[in-house]
């Protein structure tokens, strides 16, 4: 009989292609909505989880100048005292725990090799970057020792910036222009993608710090300090230190703020993750609210279905039909209605989700928990929603309702 | 149920609609019997109380007072759920503007009392094939009600109403819609019925010669039975 049932209703939705359809509008819009957004939500989530061991897990990052707080953006009040080789040397030679320290500064340069050019970011650094930061090399070697210490022009390359210049070839032992100076490549770095706020982690020039302060910064100033924890030590051990040796080669006497800043890399990941969560939740109920005006809607046209059929519901009632019989009939019929706009939602919340994925550069991972869940919601919505037009329908005098025209 | 029993019994049965002054009396005391086998045509003016003694013969209404006895049930004082299982059992309707069910096939038509009985599918499509070939509408199973003529349209309702083999047939002017030469096809048909199946007919026309068809005449006249005789000048098919 139920199943007997379920065939009907899915005859009378066939019956009815389009008005089936502009029902459905509703609920597929709520369901690819919630399936969109928590299958991007969670992708984010996983990229920005990836990213945080791209950045290096266990990293503290020093910086020049007060850090922003309550107090407003640091280093205002004074000229900022810009971290310096003695800083570094103090820490090389006076910090346990850490893994890897490594200088860096940083720019946007043009860089050119034959007609082609490209804007990339140049990073002046040392050997102990690649290990700092936890990237590797695909080919070549990383600068030596007397490389970075004499600032000879060598550097390493990201995907980005070979493909621009060498498709597919292999870029090692060219030359090319960074700046006014020229340097050779000795290295390819392993490409990385985008981060979360996509930016290209592969448009990259590494050369040595000493090379880059000469000829492209002009100064012999160092913006960061990366400094990694070893595995035995927490950053939050770790961080206590730096600040400590830091003050002491930088004279700062008690009575003063640091004017410097250290930054804690896995908290920040930690914390993005969390306003990713926090965003997806957020979403997640504004695609519930949609979801919720898609059954109001699945109810308006069950109401109007029931009174187009008025004269069936008379038909079937007189030739023998329950109550029961009718309220099944439009509650599997409203039912199967929404599961099948629960069900078409599903494919294309995926296919928008699919879609972010490929444009935003992040990982497409949609949830089988989330999808089971959405195609039970929209049962659940069907049933609640058809409930009282189904029992009006129900509760029509045969009579009457033959008589309507 | 044998032939010449009685089937169906007005007590006294009045319907009344309305409260106070505008109470209108469609039925005003009834009384009535009709045996098993019968053939009979109720006739009157409209709004003489035809329609609602049919609904109430049909078990789709109950009287407002009196008594109607359907195979010696008190089918009056029954509710929604019970009649509605009677009429599932012992009661066939066709209605004057036959009342198919529209983009469904004929025999998805017929098939439709039996599902509400809770036949097997595979049984329920024989039953219904057998039904429409009775009505004389084979090759025409698959076609919807908008690809039929009225003609046509009204033996598909007449095999939906037989198909559950039910004791009575209630016809609400069955030909009203139709032309002369279609009227006497569905009136032979029904007359056929009547007697190779000894079904019950209770038939409203405004027509004579539709009916001449039926074995007696009751005719209605304010909510009261006016008359009630035997046609001595049955057409016989
Ligand atoms: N549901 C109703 N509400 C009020 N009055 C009704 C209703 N049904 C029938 N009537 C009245 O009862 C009387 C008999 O109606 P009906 O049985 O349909 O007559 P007939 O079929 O003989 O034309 C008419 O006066 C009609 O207006
Ligand atoms: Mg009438």
């Amino acid at each position: 009989m139920i199943w007997e049932t379920v065939r009907l209703s899915l005859l009378s939705v066939r019956r009815n292609v389009l008005r089936s359809f502009l029902t459905l509008l509703g609920i597929v819009i709520g369901v690819a909505a919630v399936i969109a957004m928590l299958t991007i939500g969670s992708g984010t989530t996983e990229k920005v989880k990836a990213d945080i061991s791209k950045l290096g897990s266990n990293l503290l990052v020093v910086r020049s100048g007060r850090p922003a707080g309550p107090g407003g953006p640091g280093g205002l009040d004074q000229v900022v005292r810009p971290l310096a080789q003695k800083d570094l040397a103090a820490l090389v030679a006076h910090l346990s725990g850490a893994r890897a320290i490594s200088p860096a500064s940083q720019k946007q340069v043009r860089v050119i090799f034959g007609t082609e050019s490209l804007t990339s970011g140049v990073t002046g650094t040392d050997s102990a970057y690649l290990d700092a930061r936890d990237w590797k090399l695909v080919s070549g070697r990383p600068f030596s020792d007397s490389e970075t210490r004499s600032g000879t022009g060598v550097c390493l390359i990201g995907e980005t910036v070979r493909q621009q210049f060498f498709g597919a070839g292999d870029p090692e032992g060219e030359i090319i222009r960074v700046n006014r100076t020229s340097c050779k490549i000795i290295g390819l770095l392993e490409p990385k993608g985008y981060t979360g706020f996509g930016q290209d982690q592969d448009n990259v020039v590494l050369m040595p710090l000493a090379a880059y302060q000469r000829r492209i910064a002009g100064n012999r100033d160092i913006e960061s300090i990366y400094v990694a924890a070893d595995d035995r030590t927490p950053t939050t051990e770790l961080l206590p230190r730096v600040e400590d040796i830091l003050r002491d080669t930088r004279r700062i006497t008690p009575d003063r703020e640091d004017d410097f800043s250290i930054r804690d890399m896995t908290q920040i990941a930690d914390a993005m993750a969390s306003a990713t969560t926090t965003m997806t939740g957020m979403l997640g109920a504004v695609a519930g609210v949609s979801l919720l005006v898609g059954g109001i809607g699945i109810m308006n046209i069950m109401l109007v279905s029931v009174t187009e059929r008025t004269r069936e519901i008379g038909i079937r009632l007189a030739i023998g039909a329950h109550e029961k019989h009718i309220l099944i009939q439009f509650l599997v019929e409203a039912t199967v209605l929404s599961l099948l706009g629960g069900i078409i939602g599903i494919l294309i919340g995926l296919a928008l989700a699919g879609l972010a994925s490929l444009t935003l550069a992040i990982p497409f991972a949609p949830s089988p928990a989330v999808i089971l869940l959405a195609v039970g919601f929209s049962a659940l919505i069907g049933m609640v929603f058809g409930f009282f037009p189904a029992l009006r329908g129900a509760r029509l005098d045969p009579i009457d309702a033959l008589r309507h025209e | 149920m044998a032939a010449g029993a009685t089937l169906i019994t007005f007590d006294k049965v009045w319907k009344s609609y309305g409260q106070g002054e505008a109470t209108v009396h469609a039925l005003a005391g009834v009384d009535l019997a009709i045996r098993s086998g019968e053939f009979v045509a109720i006739m009157g003016p409209s709004g003489s109380g035809k329609s609602t003694a049919m609904n109430i013969i049909g078990c789709l209404d109950t009287p407002t007072a009196g008594t109607y006895s359907f195979m010696g049930i008190d089918a009056g004082r029954l509710d929604r759920n019970r009649r509605a299982m009677l009429r599932n059992l012992y009661v066939g309707f066709v209605f004057q503007g036959y009342n198919l069910l529209p983009r469904t096939t004929a025999v998805e038509n017929v098939e439709l009392p039996l599902i509400y009985r809770g036949v097997a599918a595979r049984e329920r499509h024989d039953l219904a094939m057998k039904a429409l070939a009775e009505v004389g509408l084979v090759g025409r199973e698959h076609h919807t009600p908008a690809e039929l003529s009225g003609g046509q349209q009204q033996r598909v309702a007449i095999a939906r109403a037989i198909v559950t083999r039910p004791t009575l047939l209630v016809a609400d002017e069955p030909t009203g819609n139709l032309d002369t030469a279609r009227t006497h096809e569905i009136m032979e048909l029904l007359t056929r019925l009547n007697t190779e199946l000894g079904l019950t007919i209770a038939m409203v026309t405004h027509e004579a010669d539709v009916a001449a068809y039926a074995e007696r005449t009751i005719r209605f006249l304010d909510g009261h039975v006016a008359s009630d005789t035997v046609n001595l000048e049955m057409v016989s098919p």
